[in-house]
């Protein structure tokens, strides 16, 4: 079975800078990745890459096998690779529902939405009390929960997570990774960019560290820990 | 008639009346916030889009003879959205993450260019004396009298029959699917909205040819009521179109749709009411003569002004924009120090031996010309200090330029001042009326600056101008606003050469206090309030004094400009030179050849003037090719190309918004930094 999202020397940037200088991973389906690496190393445009938002300048990005020729978002999400970004990544304008009925509404269809919205409720209930607001006055946490719950009830095939714990109070970071669990257990196949390395390995088979936009050590999430370790005080040291 | 029956009666007939047009009024501002909401996009092209409907019914019905209802469908169901596809699809869909003043600017753009490059693709010109028919058979002439006050005919029953079923239609799309909730998602993230896994360019689309759809309806309605078919009358569809919507603080269509309804009753009831008013009180004819035609944007300017929750909330920015590579920077500030010389020793060269030839050989046309293009150089400088240095859009500029030019006329014609002493008075007087109205405008920032301005430059057109004592009234009527050349000493100004060298030498003056205010606090500020506005607020920068400064001195650089260019024509010739939509034309070619350098002002001036007799007549391809008899078969062009391409290539601002030349010079002078790096 082909894996269910590849990069092949993918180099990306923003105009003249580049951020990736050829990285090349592979998730497969049902398989955890955690990306790990210091800040500007390139982990946000790696995802990006992943996720369509961002076309690779050059080499490609495979999902199921299948060469994605030009950078469409809205082509992933439809093969079920579902990118939830950093940071306060809402629609500001619309409220709290319409926010959450535009993803379902196309993921679960007219008769699946309620529903749908009934569970993002219980997962996070906040966001029900809330739910006519305008999604721009929310705090940073709940905006946070609004773009995590547009992604956590959808369960995908592929969840690309972006800092997912960054400005959440420690108690629904754990409850976060409580339900990246359950999904990952119902097949959800997970590439999770996090600050907080110890929740990302104990929760993944796998981990990628990125330094300087390349992949320098891949391997299992048990033997990561030591690794970047060793990493710290050889390489890591010199930076 | 008296008494409060007779009251009632009237104000239910004015009603009435107001309601037909009233109707177009709402179908078009629904067009303009559809695009709005849809798109972001301040769309002033629209009043292009709905020429070109309506010129195409003409054509098809008129000329060609089609049945209404064929021509109907052509021009507005098969026209009309195409060319909002084509639209989104060459342009808009490029323009997504850009700011909202530059998409304005590419609107400006196309209203521009769209209207002439249409009459020149389809050989259309506007047939005077003949009348656009209304879309139903004998529609002016079988009338409906529901109330036994007013009779309908059956074209203001049709217009507002259209109006309600769009208007139905319209909500019943947004109610019973999920595309306008998609609609509202693309305008503020498209990215976002793809991560969402909806298609944001065929949401767009959508979106795209459904407002062109309405404004090629209300085009098609419209038409009858003007006496030709001429574009700016189209253009001004769009301004009350943006004061209808304005009600509505541009986003909810509800409002819309009552604001354009409230205008068609607000101006039919003060056209029943105002005449009579002004017959028990003379005091109030002046304004009831001139207010009446103007009343659209008298309401605009109240609405903006005086409603203040217009224009407080800031534009939602897309939280994904950092996957947008950053804006680029000036071409002269990453150029090779040699480079640099280079092209300055080069520019001094040319305009030495331009200079001469134009001394020693040039007719009285090209000296003409020449002069023209020096002035205009000026006037563009305002152009540089509001837009290229504030980031701002004011529409006005003609309207400044034209203070000048009056201030000239009337302090010349009743109180003998000395010509350039007036003309500095001039400068003042538009620097006092820049700083006035910047007060309450703004506070209102971005796209509505456009809009308040625009509303100005067309208030001041209708009514101002009217009052003896800034156009000169019926007297100049007569005689013309006569401006006397400057007399100075010995130095008598009235000969076409000395008058070219005052011009060159103002210029000069003028392009020294732009390139200082740019170098000084005032314009670092202004650079850092284009980067980010609240950055510069937590910094302590006041970003009101600064657009003020930058306002004024650009009124009073305009205003000295226009002065400067009465006294050249020895005339104000206020609607030929200083009309609000030559104003547009301006904007469009400073921001085609860049609108952030001073040589960019000089060479929109040398456009300005010289593109038509050089280029577009052929001149200059005659004498490569030595004789007129080896001119190709295209020359001379028509004069209206030139509003084709600059307006077309006042679209890539949004791109480079340094303007199309710096752009280029950018990538030339990267091209030789390499190889001057290389011989290093």
């Amino acid at each position: 079975m082909a894996p269910i999202l590849e990069l092949r020397d993918v180099e990306a940037g923003y105009g003249p800078f580049r951020a990736l200088f050829g990285v090349s991973l592979t998730v497969e389906p049902g398989e955890a990745v955690a990306l790990i690496g210091a800040n500007g190393a390139g982990k946000t445009t790696l995802a990006r890459v992943a996720s369509g938002l961002l076309a690779p300048s050059s080499g490609t990005v495979l999902v199921d096998g299948t060469g994605m020729a030009e950078a469409a978002a809205w082509r992933f999400v439809r093969t079920g690779v579902v990118h939830a970004p950093e940071g306060r990544s809402v629609f500001a304008t619309l409220s709290v529902e319409d926010n959450l009925a535009l993803s379902f509404q196309r993921a679960f269809g007219r008769a699946g939405l309620a529903g749908a919205l009934r569970r993002a409720y219980e997962l996070f209930p906040r966001l029900g009390q809330r739910r006519t607001q305008i999604a721009g006055t929310l705090s940073g946490g709940e905006q946070r929960m609004l773009s995590l719950a547009r992604v956590l009830v959808e369960s995908p095939r592929l969840l690309i997570a972006d800092e997912l714990s960054l400005g959440l109070a420690p108690l629904v970071v754990d409850q976060v990774f409580a339900t990246l669990g359950r999904i990952r257990e119902a097949g959800t196949a997970l590439l999770i960019v996090e600050q907080q390395v110890g929740h990302a390995l104990e929760l993944c088979d796998r981990a990628a560290v990125l330094e300087h936009g390349l992949i320098t050590w891949q391997g299992p999430a048990e033997s990561a820990g030591a690794a970047l370790e060793s990493r710290l005080f050889t390489t890591g040291a010199a930076h | 008639m008296s008494g409060a029956a007779g009251f009632f009666e009237d104000l239910f007939r004015g009603l009435l009346q107001g309601t037909p047009p009233g109707a177009v009024y709402a179908l078009i501002a629904l067009g303009f916030v559809l695009t709005y909401k849809t798109s972001g996009v301040f769309n002033l092209a629209f009043g292009a889009q709905a020429y070109i409907s309506a010129a195409m019914y003409f054509k098809t019905h008129t000329l060609w003879g089609w049945p209404k209802w064929a021509a109907l469908v052509v021009s507005a169901f098969v026209l009309a959205p195409l060319i909002g596809l084509v639209l989104e699809r060459l342009i808009f869909r490029h323009l997504r993450t850009a700011s909202a003043v530059s998409k304005l600017v590419v609107a400006i753009g196309l209203s521009v260019a769209l209207p002439e490059l249409f009459n020149q693709a389809a050989r259309f010109t506007a047939v005077a004396g003949r009348q656009i028919s209304g879309i139903m058979p004998d529609g002016a002439g079988v009338f409906y009298d529901p109330f036994g006050v007013y009779r309908f005919n059956r074209d203001e029953l049709a217009m507002m029959a259209v109006a309600l079923i769009a208007t139905l239609l319209l909500a019943a799309l947004f109610r019973f699917t999920m595309i306008g909730l998609a609609m509202r998602a693309v305008v503020e993230s498209p990215r976002m909205t793809g991560l969402s896994g909806i298609n944001a360019d065929r949401v767009s689309a959508v979106a795209w040819a459904l407002s062109s759809t309405f404004a090629g309806l209300a085009g098609v309605l419209i038409a009858p009521r003007f006496n030709s078919l001429i574009s700016t009358e189209f253009f001004m569809l769009v301004v009350i179109a943006v004061a209808a919507a304005a009600v509505g603080k541009l986003v909810s269509l509800p409002r819309a749709l009552l604001g354009g309804l409230g205008l068609g009753w607000f101006i039919a009831v003060f056209n029943t009411f105002l005449p009579r008013w002004s017959g028990d009180h003379t005091w109030l004819r002046p304004f009831q003569e001139n207010l009446t035609p103007s009343l659209p944007f008298v309401v605009l300017f109240a609405v903006l002004v005086l409603w203040r929750a217009i224009g407080r909330e800031r534009e939602a920015s897309d939280p994904l924009s950092g996957v947008d590579p950053p804006p680029p920077a000036l071409a002269a500030l990453e150029r090779h120090p040699k480079l640099t010389l280079f092209t300055r020793l080069f520019g001094v060269g040319f305009i030495a031996v331009v200079g001469s030839v134009v001394w020693f050989r040039a007719g009285v046309l090209w000296m003409h010309l020449v002069t023209t293009a020096v002035i205009m150089s000026v006037i563009y400088l305002s152009v540089t200090v509001i837009t290229g240095m504030a980031g701002q859009i004011s529409l006005c500029q003609g309207t400044f330029a034209a203070i000048g030019g009056f201030t000239i006329f009337q302090m010349a014609d009743r109180f003998n001042l000395s010509v350039l002493a007036a003309a500095l008075l001039g400068a003042g007087v538009a620097a006092a009326v820049g700083a006035v109205l910047s007060l309450p405008v703004l506070r209102l920032g971005g796209v509505w600056l456009a809009i308040a301005t625009l509303a100005f430059a067309f208030f001041f057109d209708a009514v101002m101008v009217k009052f003896s004592w800034v156009g000169g009234g019926t007297t100049a009527l007569l005689t013309g606003t006569r401006v006397p050349r400057p007399l100075v000493g010995p130095v008598d100004f009235a000969s076409d050469r000395a008058f070219l060298v005052l011009a060159v030498v103002v210029l000069v003056i003028v392009s020294i206090v732009v390139i200082q205010l740019r170098e000084g606090t005032v314009g670092r500020t202004l650079t850092a309030l284009r980067g980010s506005e609240v950055a510069a607020a937590s910094i302590g920068i006041s970003a009101a004094r600064a657009r003020i400064v930058a306002f004024a001195m650009s009124a009073a650089i305009a205003g000295l400009g226009g002065a400067l260019l009465s006294m050249h024509q020895q005339n104000v010739n206020y609607s030929t030179n200083f009309g609000p939509v030559n104003a547009l034309f301006w904007l469009v070619i400073v921001v085609a050849l860049g609108a952030r350098t001073v040589e960019g002002a000089i060479q929109a001036g040398a456009a300005f003037a010289l593109f038509e007799p050089l280029i577009l007549k052929g001149d200059l391809l005659a004498w490569i090719l030595r004789g007129e008899d080896h001119l190709p078969g295209l020359f001379p062009m028509s004069g209206s190309w030139r509003l084709v391409l600059f307006g077309l290539m006042a679209i890539q601002f949004a791109r480079h918004p340094e303007g199309l030349v710096e752009h280029g010079k950018r990538r030339a002078s990267a091209r030789i930094n390499q190889w001057l790096e290389a011989e290093r």
